[in-house]
């Protein structure tokens, strides 16, 4: 009965939230909201869109995410195959990795702002991906570990008997074991960095125009309705509704593709 | 023993303070299938990995002693680990295929040695997969993947996978453990003929199956050797009180 209660509690409850968004928001969703910027600033105008903010936060994000990945994978290739002798360091490196992941997104981003300040940059797309790589490296990395350190040892002693160096038995064998659950990390790390919005205040910023360099502050979803929905104007609120609904579209879609892409390459898996 | 491919001299292994090889001294044969038995715990399988140095896994494993191949201590030489590793084909406790296809599953090592030409890997693969006998079972479909196989047959494709890099010797862990008994029987029939140009090491408790192949034994016991001879000399007349009566069938 507890469990049918809970069930039934959670799944009211989050069909209740995706409804309520789509619900307010649908209906200020048009061709002109998705594809211009706002006119006369985001915060009075009641003319144009949210294109700026739909293109800074993809640019934010899917940077973001390729970076996290960059870093991320071979670290945590290196925690299960190079360091598989020296289990004090890889749990020590687990129980910071756990410990950055309980850092709140406010943190990151005040860190990103003090260096910032120290090195004189002005809020900037870059700054922000730093700051979102930084924040999403723990889920990246302790999301790809759990997933090797399920690979059986008998794998990893065949590989080596075969006469492969680490780094072979790590790209060649672990990574292929691996990869829908690689990819299931990937997804985790980019639904994080699209949908934060404390990394970004003070690191990102948030401007009308779609950013065409690196070094321009970027507009992000989250910054749109954090921003917008405050306003006294009806029309600068759409634009915030309309934002909730294409980030859970775009969360919707990426999720979607996700669960494609690893039933796709579980191919090769072998199921031990 | 004339031609010992592997001499083992006061080998001591621990895993942290467990003592589980007992001051082991042992030779192995030349191409001869030499059986490591005794009852389970006994540190057979121990042995049998710290000769390709997989012990070297274990984190809290420390050796002491020498393994001498081919008049090289593996256990302290500086040649690299890996082509060490190469000289020896392993047969586990169960099959674990790479995840990859088929085909690349006896190309993979190929390919890390540095063979990648596709006509040169394509003969390789099927003269593998024939000395095993799979080739028939699998022409059709190299490109799937190698977990879609029955257990028996990746078996045979793993041990196919460690003979084309080309070892002198094979490790067999209880290859048959996991597997049926025709496929089993496969296995077993293929170490026959292999033994011709490969020293095997095999590991297994069944007693059977050390009476039918074995040309050589290692009795176990405790981490400690207990006894080792030809098989006939093992089986027909052994010499330990131990020996008896676990060839009796008092304990496993």
């Amino acid at each position: 009965m507890l469990m049918f209660c809970s069930t039934f509690i959670i799944a009211a409850s989050l069909f209740l939230i995706f409804f309520s968004v789509i619900y307010t928001g649908m209906p200020y969703l048009s061709w002109e909201m998705i594809t211009s910027t706002p006119k006369g600033g985001f915060y009075f105008g009641r003319e144009g869109g949210i294109s700026n903010a739909i293109i800074g936060s993809v640019y934010l994000s899917v940077g973001s995410t390729l970076l996290a990945l960059l870093f991320g994978l071979p670290l945590a290739l290196f925690m299960n195959v190079h360091l598989v002798r020296h289990k004090m360091l890889v749990n020590a490196i687990r129980f910071v990795m756990d410990l950055l992941w309980g850092v709140p997104s406010i943190v990151y981003g005040a860190f990103g702002f003090t260096i910032m300040v120290f090195f004189g940059i002005r809020a900037s797309l870059l700054a922000g991906i730093i700051t979102v790589t930084l924040f999403i490296i723990p889920i990246m990395v302790r999301g790809i570990d759990e997933v090797l350190h399920s690979v059986p040892h008998g794998l990893l002693e065949s590989a080596y008997s075969l006469g492969s160096t680490k780094s072979e038995t790590a790209y060649r064998v672990f990574l292929k074991q691996s990869v829908p659950g690689v990819i299931t990390a990937v997804l985790l790390s980019f639904g994080r960095a699209i949908g934060d919005a404390a990394a970004i205040l003070f690191t990102t910023g948030y401007t009308d125009y779609i950013p065409t360099s690196l070094s321009q502050p970027t507009a992000t979803l989250p910054l749109a309705i954090f921003f917008q929905l405050s306003s006294p104007i009806p029309e600068v609120r759409e634009r915030a509704y309309a934002a909730a609904v294409i980030l859970i579209f775009i969360i919707l879609f990426i999720s979607i593709i996700t669960r494609y892409f690893s039933r796709k390459y579980q191919g090769n898996k072998i199921n031990f | 023993m004339n031609n010992p491919k592997i001499t083992i001299n006061n080998l001591n292994l621990y895993y942290g303070k467990q003592h589980i090889l007992k001051d082991i001294n042992a030779m192995i044969p030349e191409r001869q299938i030499t059986v490591i038995m005794g009852p389970s715990g006994c540190g057979k399988t121990t042995l049998m990995k710290s000769l390709n140095r997989l012990t070297d896994l274990n984190p809290d494993a420390k050796v002491n002693g020498t393994i001498m191949i081919d008049g090289c201590n593996i256990l302290t030489t500086t040649d690299d680990i890996t082509s060490i590793r190469k000289k020896m084909g392993l047969l586990a406790q169960r099959p674990y295929p790479l995840p990859m296809s088929i085909y690349n599953n006896i190309a993979y090592g190929l390919r890390i040695s540095g063979r990648k030409k596709k006509r040169f890997l394509d003969k390789r693969v099927e003269h593998y997969l024939r000395e095993v006998n799979l080739w028939d079972e699998v022409k059709d479909r190299l490109k799937e993947p190698a977990g879609k196989l029955s257990i028996g047959q990746q078996q045979r494709l793993c041990l196919a996978r460690g003979l084309a890099v080309d070892p002198e010797i094979i490790l067999a862990d209880e290859p048959t453990s996991a597997l049926d008994p025709v496929s089993s029987q496969t296995i077993e029939e293929k170490f026959k003929e292999l033994k011709l140009h490969y020293t095997i090491v095999l590991v297994t408790h069944i007693l059977r199956q050390a009476k039918r192949i074995a040309d050589h034994v290692i009795f176990m016991y405790l981490g400690e050797i207990i006894e080792q001879g030809t098989a006939d000399e093992f089986f027909e007349n052994p010499k330990e009180e131990i020996t008896k009566s676990y060839l009796k069938g008092l304990f496993y």
